[in-house]
């Protein structure tokens, strides 16, 4: 076991590298660079120019470029934004509370929507809640969650004459107010979020529900509700539960378009000003602590298995 | 006596032949359309919805009634009304026929990237699968690399590298393309381990069949059902993101009618006062996708045996 998890924890190393590798080779193949997009249309001359781009290092070959960044990771020091001159790990700072905020809500609201209703399909299945309740989980997947935002501002502004404030406040300074902003994206997030973790509850209800240790508790005259409840959805909710958190590992990097409805400054929307902006040292740290929270967010759901189900045990 | 016996034999042979032929060729299909009418009804209101789809994208120079990209400032931002079903844009252009016309890129974006993106996917999960070791190895850690790699980053990589322009399509394919191939590569892979260690497998080697023949012949058709799954379930998802990206503006660019480019601007900018510029525009997308959705849902519920309700 404890092999197993070194073994697991090395791999990641290769998959970053590769990460790191991709986003560096991607990011300067990409036509234009800060440089040219800064002067771009002013009459600079060309000294200028290279002046720049040889104190932000961008006159080095790529490979030296690279062996550098990598030296700086490995001393935990993610550089400078090329566009703003603050440190990365500062624009990163700001950003990061509200889009793990609206994350954590979002999951939740997903929670709290799809396990009952996945429970609830899978029990009645092939009757016309069951389909009622597919038709809701698939329309979830089916709209886009920016549109599903676009239209909660237009019935909030129509209805209550309210618009999404302009400025974010955050937790720790009203939280009343933080919850009044957040619950709208995260509840147009967590819709579609709810969705496929809906989905995966039907199913593997619905697999349990065929066990042989289902039919012995109803055998036993177990009432019903105790055999969903205790026997089949506790087998069931594993599968669900990895559902869940690669879902919420994606979302962290995949609210760029929530945040950008809302006009919320978060992670996502600083990924994509950072990529307008060809700075580099920003994306690719960017790049790298969202596929590390990724990888580590798997890594600790293959673990939990082991928790969750003794049966498992990995070699 | 004899005669008759010499007769009697290819007759029934025909007969075998024939009643072979009626459980697996063109009948047996329509069997299996027949019944999944029959028991899928969601499934089959998914496939009604596709087949509306491909005919408003095959006719829609006869059903739109305008120009989708003709500017009329003289009829701009109207309210629906019979002259213009869904209203106009802030160019005057009418939302119905931007809309009628956006199915053709939606759907030729959804269908190359799909189709390209699990094709890709089968290949190299049949290859992991097959020889094993370290060719899986290496398979595997490039598809953990692309999956934990931001899909945005690849889009706005794409498009910035290759350009923007009317007719650049192929850009956003090639973009949604990359992030569909190790999903499927996954689910193909895990099918076709427990394909190669068959013995029809081992048969086919013993005989002395290629490498290639044995993985394209023999254990590609075999994890078919799954690819098949995934070829619907990602056209929908291509839809949906071919949408996102068009919104952010890092997809299909003006004027080509696109769904999620009608939200980007003015879908946003005048939702107060022109709602419908946002609103049809949402609801075509979310039709097609669900349409998609649905279908392959139960497309799976009917292909595989093990989720079939008793």
């Amino acid at each position: 076991m404890r092999r197993y998890v070194a073994g697991r924890l090395l791999l990641m190393i290769p998959t970053l590298i590769g990460v790191a590798i991709l986003t560096f080779v991607i990011m300067r193949m990409v036509p234009g660079d800060i440089v040219a997009l800064k002067y771009a249309g002013s009459p600079v001359p060309q000294s200028v120019i290279d002046q720049e781009r040889h104190q932000l290092g961008l006159d080095k070959p790529m490979w030296l470029q690279f062996t550098d960044w990598m030296g700086e990771i490995a001393r935990f020091d993610l550089g400078t934004s090329l566009w703003t001159g603050h440190s990365v790990v500062e624009e990163i700072e700001i950003r990061f509370p509200l889009s793990l905020e609206l994350a954590i809500i979002a999951t939740l609201l997903a929670i709290a929507i799809a396990i009952p209703l996945g429970v609830l399909a899978a029990v009645r299945q092939d009757t016309w809640t069951d389909y009622a309740i597919r038709i809701f989980s698939i329309g979830g997947l089916a709209m886009p969650s920016f549109w599903i935002g676009l239209l909660m501002v237009l019935a909030t502004i129509t209805l209550f004459g309210w618009a999404p404030p302009l400025v974010f406040t955050p937790f720790t300074v009203d939280p009343f107010a933080n919850l009044a902003q957040m619950v709208l994206p995260a509840l147009s997030v967590g819709y579609r979020y709810s969705a496929v973790s809906m989905r995966m509850t039907r199913s593997t209800v619905l697999e349990v529900l065929r066990e042989d240790y289902v039919r012995t508790a109803r055998a036993k005259g177990v009432a019903e509700s105790l055999v969903v409840m205790r026997h089949a959805l506790r087998n069931a909710l594993l599968p669900v539960i990895t559902v869940i958190s690669l879902e919420f590992a994606f979302l962290i990097g995949g609210l760029v378009v929530t945040e950008q409805v809302f006009n919320l400054n978060g992670i996502g929307k600083l990924l994509v000003d950072a990529v307008a902006h060809r700075d580099y040292t920003l994306i690719q740290a960017l790049v790298l602590l969202l596929a590390s929270v990724f990888v580590l967010i798997n890594f600790v759901v293959d673990m939990v298995y082991v928790v969750l189900d003794p049966r498992i045990r990995y070699s | 006596m004899t005669e008759l016996a010499g007769t009697a034999v290819p007759e029934s042979d025909e007969l075998s032949r024939r009643r072979y032929r009626e459980s697996t060729g063109s009948r047996r299909f329509v069997r299996f359309w027949r019944d999944f009418i029959r028991r899928r009804p969601l499934g089959t209101a998914g496939a009604v919805l596709i087949i509306l789809m491909l005919i408003t994208a095959a006719f829609a120079d006869r059903i739109a009634p305008y120009d989708p990209v003709e500017i009329r400032f003289a009829d701009l931002l109207q309210p629906p009304s019979f002259e213009h079903l869904l209203g106009t844009d802030p160019f005057g252009r009418d939302v119905f026929s931007r809309i009628v016309f956006g199915s053709r890129t939606a759907l030729a974006v959804g269908f190359s990237a799909s189709f390209v993106g699990c094709t890709l996917g089968l290949v190299l999960g049949v290859v992991g699968a097959y020889f094993g070791g370290r060719v899986d190895q290496i398979i595997q850690r490039f598809m953990d690399v692309l999956l934990s790699f931001p899909l945005i980053v690849i889009a706005i990589a794409v498009v910035a590298a290759l350009g923007t322009g009317e007719d650049k399509l192929g850009n956003v394919i090639a973009a949604i393309t990359v992030p569909i191939i190790p999903r499927v590569a996954r689910v193909v892979r895990s099918s076709a381990l427990s394909v190669v260690n068959m013995p029809y497998i081992e048969a086919t080697r013993a005989v002395g069949s290629r490498a290639v023949r044995i993985m394209f012949r023999h254990v590609a058709p075999n994890v078919f059902a799954p690819y098949l799954i995934m070829l619907t379930a990602f056209l929908g998802q291509a839809i949906l993101l071919e949408a996102s990206l068009s919104f952010l503006g890092l997809g299909v660019f003006e004027p080509t009618p696109s769904w999620g480019l009608m939200l980007r601007g003015a879908g946003m900018q005048f939702l107060e006062q022109a709602p419908w510029i946002a609103i049809a525009p949402g609801v075509a997308i979310s039709l097609a996708v669900f349409g998609f959705n649905l279908f392959g849902d139960s497309l799976r519920d009917a292909l595989d045996p093990r989720l079939r309700t008793a």
